[in-house]
């Protein structure tokens, strides 16, 4: 009787351990199907209601494509595309580099120096409050029409949110560090390269993922006002030609771009920012 | 032979927005080369700031401060003092060696100079040798604290500064704590001075507790411990140290 038990016992044991084994993968095969398979079946869903609403309604090709012909201009007119991407990819990479780092050198100013600060911050949140397409005229007619005028309203575009966090990462620093890098003598640089600088890194992080994908929109609008090349340019040609199906195409690859712009930037902050845990 | 610690009417006032805040007044002590000295009274009695003052974060309204017979800013130059902090304050995205190894880098006088005790010893000595290449999130906080006293005994200072170290830390941790911080101050003689608001931590570790009355901050008494040396955790249950707990204790609520 009691060796009976003993073996329900263990076979119970053999059998429960590779059942919740089993679970356990199988809901960890539901996690990565919620992670990677929901968004596909979001992004499904809405072609196939794109591709219904132009049949049913029976949309004229002019007014909007169908997803399909949408997919045949992206392979057909490749090249094109390819070739107004280049420089709206070099303005908006430029423009990102030229405005973060004047936003990080203008941030480290006002934190060291808060005469600057209160002197200048205001005119920076005025200046900013100036809508892009009101800014970017002044910027063509001041800088002309090449690649100048983009850079710099992809700079502009950029500027603000990275300023504004990095202020406020420069200033995250805790009193008590402060204390012991006091106690230790060390020097304001000392105290800025070691303290002020990690400590603004995941603040800069969240303003450069947000920049990466201005600083496109930028590039793009500074393309609107005068210009023969770029994803910008392209957008108001296709459209003054009511060529949809361009139109549509070009849309997708300043957004393609865009998305791997911000992918990009938020690989580097993963590479650089180690010490924060995961969750936290 | 020259104190360690002299304060001489020592008050310190602040400015705020009311009215001036007078946080300490007229203070007078003197701390032996060696010595441990327990710091204890009520929240507001300015026990963080006379820390602040001897370590040169915080300057006297009146009286003078003398550390090793030098101005306080002498004395932090040269890298006498070490303070501990009631967080840790590692860096966090530094891992424990060089965290450890903080002190040599920043300063400047210091550097390339060999201290006594290497970043590795020192870890050793407070119990986290292996430990060298983990982050700081990865410690408890009793780890993180216990390389925060490594960093801060790293220059070999004369006098180390403790505020409130182990006190966001569990009863379990902080009574393991204590003991190495005692075996510690034995094994580098060095003079500590260290503020708790826990009765049995003050008596438990100093040789003599300074009892200060808050509002404004104030010297009320100085206790000398009379234990037996060295001390381990059991003396906490004796009779003796009983009567100790019992005498601070009324003197802290006139306090």
């Amino acid at each position: 009787m009691a060796s009976g038990i003993g073996l329900a016992k263990i076979s119970l044991a053999q059998s429960e351990t590779p059942d919740r084994r089993a679970k356990w993968l199988a809901a960890r095969r539901r996690a990565a199907w919620a992670r990677f398979g929901l968004p596909l079946v979001g992004a499904a869903t809405l072609l196939i209601l794109w591709w219904a609403v132009i049949y049913l309604f029976k949309v004229k090709p002019f007014i909007a494509p169908a997803p399909e012909v949408v997919a045949q201009t992206l392979i057909a007119k490749f090249d094109v595309l390819a070739s107004n991407l280049l420089p709206t990819a070099i303005e908006a990479v430029c423009g990102f580099l030229v405005g973060n780092i004047a936003a990080i050198v203008i941030a480290t100013l006002f934190v060291h120096r808060k005469m600057l600060e209160l002197a200048f911050f205001p005119l920076v949140v005025l200046f900013n409050s100036v809508p892009v397409v009101a800014k970017a005229p002044i910027l063509v007619l001041l800088l002309g029409n090449g690649m100048a005028p983009k850079i710099a309203i992809a700079a502009v575009v950029c500027f603000f949110p990275t300023l504004v966090n990095m202020v406020r990462g420069l200033e995250a620093v805790s009193p008590q560090s402060m204390e012991l890098m006091h106690v230790l003598s060390a020097s304001r640089w000392e105290i800025f390269i070691r303290l002020r600088l990690p400590t603004s890194v995941p603040y800069l992080f969240s303003a450069l993922k947000i920049a990466a994908s201005t600083a496109v929109v930028g590039a793009i609008v500074g393309e609107w006002i005068g210009s023969q090349e770029g994803i910008g340019a392209l957008i108001i040609q296709a459209t003054y030609n009511f060529d949809s199906a361009l139109l549509y195409a070009t849309v997708v690859c300043g957004s393609v771009f865009s998305v791997a712009f911000f992918l990009a930037v938020r690989l580097a902050e993963r590479l650089c920012v180690r010490w924060i845990p995961k969750g936290a | 032979m020259t104190p360690a610690i002299d304060l001489r009417g020592v008050s310190v006032r602040f400015m705020s927005d009311r009215a001036e805040v007078t946080a300490l007044e007229d203070v007078s002590f003197t701390l032996e080369a060696g010595s441990f000295l327990s710091l204890l009274g009520p929240s507001g009695c300015g026990k963080s700031t006379l820390l602040r003052l001897v370590a040169d974060i915080v300057a006297p309204s009146a009286g003078t401060v003398r550390v090793l017979g030098h101005a306080p800013d002498i004395a932090r130059r040269q890298r006498e003092i070490g303070f501990v902090f009631q967080d840790a304050s590692l860096l966090p995205w530094c891992n424990v060696i060089d965290n450890v190894r903080l002190p040599l880098q920043v300063g400047g006088q210091l550097r390339g100079v060999k201290p006594r005790h290497s970043a590795e010893e020192l870890l050793a000595l407070v119990g986290l040798a292996g430990w060298e290449k983990a982050l700081p999130h990865e410690l408890s906080g009793g780890m993180r604290q216990r390389v925060s006293i490594a960093r801060a005994l790293l220059v070999g200072p004369k006098i180390l500064l403790m505020d409130e170290p182990f006190g966001a830390l569990d009863e379990i941790t902080r009574d393991r704590l204590n003991d190495e911080l005692l075996r510690v101050w034995r094994e580098t003689q060095t003079t500590i001075l260290f503020v708790t608001h826990s009765i049995h931590e003050a008596a438990y570790l100093g040789q003599k507790v300074l009892m200060l009355a808050a509002r404004p901050g104030r010297v009320r008494e100085l206790v000398t411990i009379d234990l037996p040396e060295p001390r381990a955790l059991a003396v906490r249950d004796t009779q003796a140290f009983g009567a100790i707990a019992a005498r601070l204790r009324a003197v802290l609520e006139t306090c």
